[in-house]
């Protein structure tokens, strides 16, 4: 057994799990209205199928896209579509996108099509890449890669790793789906060793969930026992509880000892690497034929009644989720998608819980909103010695206040995986990943504009070279015109001349 | 930045700059209670002074600056410049020099450069260096260890002392002082003599400098803490005494009776203080590993030089100072590669 590499950088964080973890998971009731954006994940928005006025099913395609890297959006529920157009999205920003909006009919009925598969064993990698990809799946970690993009690779995979880490404090939904559903996690990944044919599947676990370690050990022992699929290749690995360990970049590096190549994929090294989530998703797609119309989301936060993890139907708005949740405390708090390392904030509690939702963090305000006075950089260096990414966010936050980008490229600056780790440990406060994220947008509208800049300027120049040829020639054939006229001119002379010439010597 | 409470990580900073430096403080605690205990009141008394005016210069700067007094005041930055600067201040000097170290260490060399994390030069060492050079005669004042000396000040004598000049009645002022250990061997080695017959006069204790050795074992204690605190990193301590100890070994090992050993050099003068608390001034040091590598085994190399070769029996200030010219370079040329920049497409 090959022993655990540590990372570099990274930081340790309070936990904060138990808080979600004392009550089983439940479900949300069904919602009046379903919201579901267009676009709910990496890559090209899908584009609607269903028109305003349809009757759909649950589990119907109601947006598509034909791009490789993207995936189609299911109604999460029966009824009647009501619109579509712009809607706040789950942004931090409060920008609007296009949503498909369904008004449910209480029925929940699944459309007819979707049956549970009898052969599952019998399909070929082929048909499985298809239904995943069918089934809108997408990585539920909270980065929302389509998966089917993952199952392609050009090359031979050595090593699958099923991410069970969690490292985002507040977070459990994967921890209660490894305690609870085991045995679709397993068999989902015995159907992705069909697809890629890895040479050893590894199921890593941080070592502060040792209730979902010994659950995961045991269903692998009892399929053993009864002999379900090979699992002699697949091992539960205990990783150490330090926030990113559960950072796809960083996990990679744990197990296999291998670096993801700068601005690469994990498969050009060999490696595939899925969430928890997504594998039992792909269980429940082949298996039961059921695309992702739900997922598992903490909801959790000290001002939340009954902090747990909840069965929730993508496209329920946050405050269905939160009534159902025994509705919050205080009145005035934050609403954080996500960890409260890399999660946002959210601009009001109509936007939908979405297939990247795996958190939703109520904090009340006098613990996230206040705002520590920020003192300047005194150099000690803790920020580049917490980089997971080995990143300098000192010299990144010089030439982000400065708008250097050339020197922020240098920096690499687009590696920044917006962890957290180092504004954590800054002694003088500075928010560096909200520097970050601000640079980031400023580089990518100042390439933007000097494309643009450039592309003028060429357009420019060739209207200057086009000019000054069309006034060249213009001048060509004025000079040609001129000394035709003179030459004409000459010769009328000359005639003249020879005309005139008898009368003056008759003169 | 506008609204930086909408945007992760919603986790506060749990370190401060004042928890950093009021760290650094604590570390320097014991290497100060003993300072004093071996050689006098004096050192107290400068401190007291440094203290006192350092925040009193920072105070003024601060309301020139139009900055936030209550934040900047008190984030200890200060205080550990004026205990740096105290420390290695000779023990008999007059009131106006350790004054006149903390308006330059605070105004010119720190605020006049933009203030806290933005000066170039150590602070400390700065205002030591331009006392060194203007105030010669007054900057070797320094007494002589209790062990070797029991003539001593009182506390209020060595306030008297220091605003007044005079002592009390019966002591003479010759009795007080006494040529630190780095000096006598420069000044015996020069007359040509033999280490060894130098080594027998009583400035020497039992590994190093009578009295320093303790106060420079207690820093190092000190020091050590810091580096389990995790508040300065391994690298720039142990680099720099590797390196003091590899060319004083060196020299100490081709002749024997021109060069004192290794030992006697990291158990002497600054050196632990230099190597665990000055050096590692997170502005002024190098922020890379690599860099801090480089930066302290320069430094290290740097002392010795000026030790031996130098005009001056001790160099740590000069030492910091000169190879502080060299860390923008040095942050630029040793910047760590970034994960995944060594890693390539591997065929399968």
């Amino acid at each position: 057994m090959k022993s655990l590499i540590r990372f570099r950088g990274g930081v340790k964080l309070p936990g904060f799990k138990s808080l979600s973890t004392k009550s089983p998971i439940q479900k949300t009731p069904l919602p009046s209205r379903l919201i579901l954006p267009l676009r709910q994940h990496i890559g090209e928005s899908a584009n609607p199928v269903v028109e305003i006025g349809d009757y759909v099913y649950k589990g119907q395609i109601i947006a598509d896209s034909n791009s490789f890297v993207s995936a189609p959006i299911h109604a999460s529920s029966s009824g009647k579509i009501i619109n579509i157009g712009p809607y706040t999205i789950p942004h931090q920003s409060g920008i609007a996108e296009t949503c498909i909006v369904i008004e449910t009919d209480g029925k929940d009925q699944w459309h007819p099509n979707i049956k549970q598969c009898d052969v599952p064993g019998s399909l070929s990698a082929d048909q499985i890449r298809k239904k995943i990809k069918q089934a809108g799946i997408v990585g539920l970690g909270g980065a929302v890669f389509p998966s089917s993009a993952k199952l392609k690779p050009t090359r031979e995979i050595d090593t699958l790793i099923i991410n069970g880490v969690e490292c985002e404090p507040y977070i459990t939904c994967d921890d209660a789906l490894m305690r609870t559903k085991a045995d679709e996690i397993i068999h989902g990944i015995l159907l992705l060793r069909r697809v890629l044919n890895p040479i050893e599947c590894v199921i890593a676990i941080e070592n502060n969930k040792p209730e979902a370690i010994k659950a995961v050990r045991s269903t692998l022992a009892r399929f053993k026992e009864e002999n379900i699929g090979s699992v002699n290749t697949i091992r539960v690995v205990p990783v150490p509880t330090i926030f990113p360990a559960g950072g796809e970049k960083q996990l990679i590096k744990q197990i296999c000892n291998k670096e993801v190549p700068q601005h690469g994929l994990p498969y050009e090294v060999g490696v595939v690497c899925l969430n928890v989530g997504t594998t039992a998703a792909i269980y429940d797609c082949i298996y039961q034929g059921r695309p992702l119309v739900s997922r598992l989301v903490t909801i959790t936060g000290e001002a939340v009644n009954h902090p747990a993890n909840y069965q929730v139907l993508i496209g329920t708005p946050v405050e269905d989720v939160l009534a159902a949740a025994g509705g919050v405390q205080a009145s005035k708090v934050d609403f954080i998608m996500g960890g409260p390392m890399m999660g946002q904030v959210l601009p009001d509690t109509g936007v939908p819980v979405v297939k990247a939702t795996n958190c939703l963090l109520v904090k009340t305000p006098e613990k996230s909103k206040k705002q520590p006075v920020q003192l300047p950089c005194i150099r000690c260096g803790a920020c580049a010695n917490a980089c997971p990414m080995q990143l300098l966010p000192q010299q990144l936050y010089w030439h982000a206040r400065g708008k250097h980008f050339e020197k922020l490229n240098h920096y690499n600056l687009t590696d920044c995986i917006e962890c957290g780790c180092c504004s954590v440990v800054c002694p003088s406060k500075i928010p560096l990943v909200h520097y970050f994220r601000f640079a980031k947008t400023e580089m990518r509208e100042h390439e933007v504009k000097s494309k643009f800049a450039d592309q003028s300027r060429l357009r420019m120049l060739a209207r200057d070279a086009r000019l000054e040829r069309i006034k060249k020639e213009q001048e060509e054939r004025k000079a040609r015109r001129k000394a035709e006229r003179e030459k004409k001119k000459a010769a009328n002379q000359k005639q003249k001349q020879i005309s005139e010439s008898p009368k003056a010597s008759s003169g | 930045m506008s609204n930086p409470a909408g945007s992760s990580p919603f986790i506060p900073s749990s370190s401060s700059v004042t928890k950093v430096m009021m760290t650094v403080v604590l570390a320097l605690l014991p290497g100060i209670v003993l300072y004093i205990w071996l050689f006098g009141w004096g050192i107290l008394t400068n401190l007291i002074l440094t203290t006192t005016f350092a925040l009193l210069f920072e105070w003024l700067m601060l309301l020139i600056r139009d900055r936030p007094v209550k934040e900047f005041l008190f984030d200890g930055s200060a205080i550990v410049t004026a205990l740096l600067l105290g420390l290695t201040l000779p023990t008999l000097v007059p009131w106006w020099i350790p004054v006149l170290g903390a308006f330059f260490a605070i105004v010119v060399a720190k605020h006049l450069y933009g203030g806290l994390g933005y000066n170039t030069f150590n602070p400390a060492m700065a205002a030591y260096a331009v006392l060194l050079i203007s105030f010669p005669l007054e900057m070797s004042l320094w007494s002589a260890p209790l062990v070797s000396q029991p003539e001593t000040l009182g506390l209020l004598e060595s306030v008297q002392y220091s605003f007044t000049g005079s002592l009390p009645t019966g002591l003479e002022f010759d009795a007080l002082t006494s040529a630190t250990m780095l000096d006598h061997v420069r000044t015996e080695v020069g007359l040509g003599k033999a280490v060894d017959t130098i080594e027998q006069a009583d400035v020497f204790g039992y590994v190093g400098a009578a009295g320093f050795e303790w106060v420079n074992a207690a820093f190092l204690l000190g020091g050590l803490w810091l580096v389990y605190k995790k508040i300065i990193s391994w690298h720039i301590p142990v680099m720099l005494m590797a390196s003091l100890a590899l060319i004083s070994g060196a020299c100490f090992l081709i002749d024997g009776s021109q060069f004192i050993n290794p030992l006697i050099h990291l158990f002497s003068g600054a050196t632990m203080l230099g190597a665990f608390f000055i050096a590692t001034d997170p502005v002024t040091a190098p922020t890379t590993s690599l860099g801090r590598i480089i930066y302290a085994a320069g430094i290290g190399l740097l002392i010795y030089i000026i030790r031996i070769w130098g005009g001056y029996p001790d160099g740590v200030a000069f030492a910091v100072l000169l190879i502080g010219l060299t860390v923008p370079l040095l942050d630029y040329y040793t910047a760590p590669k970034v994960y995944g920049a060594r890693a390539k497409y591997e065929k399968s």
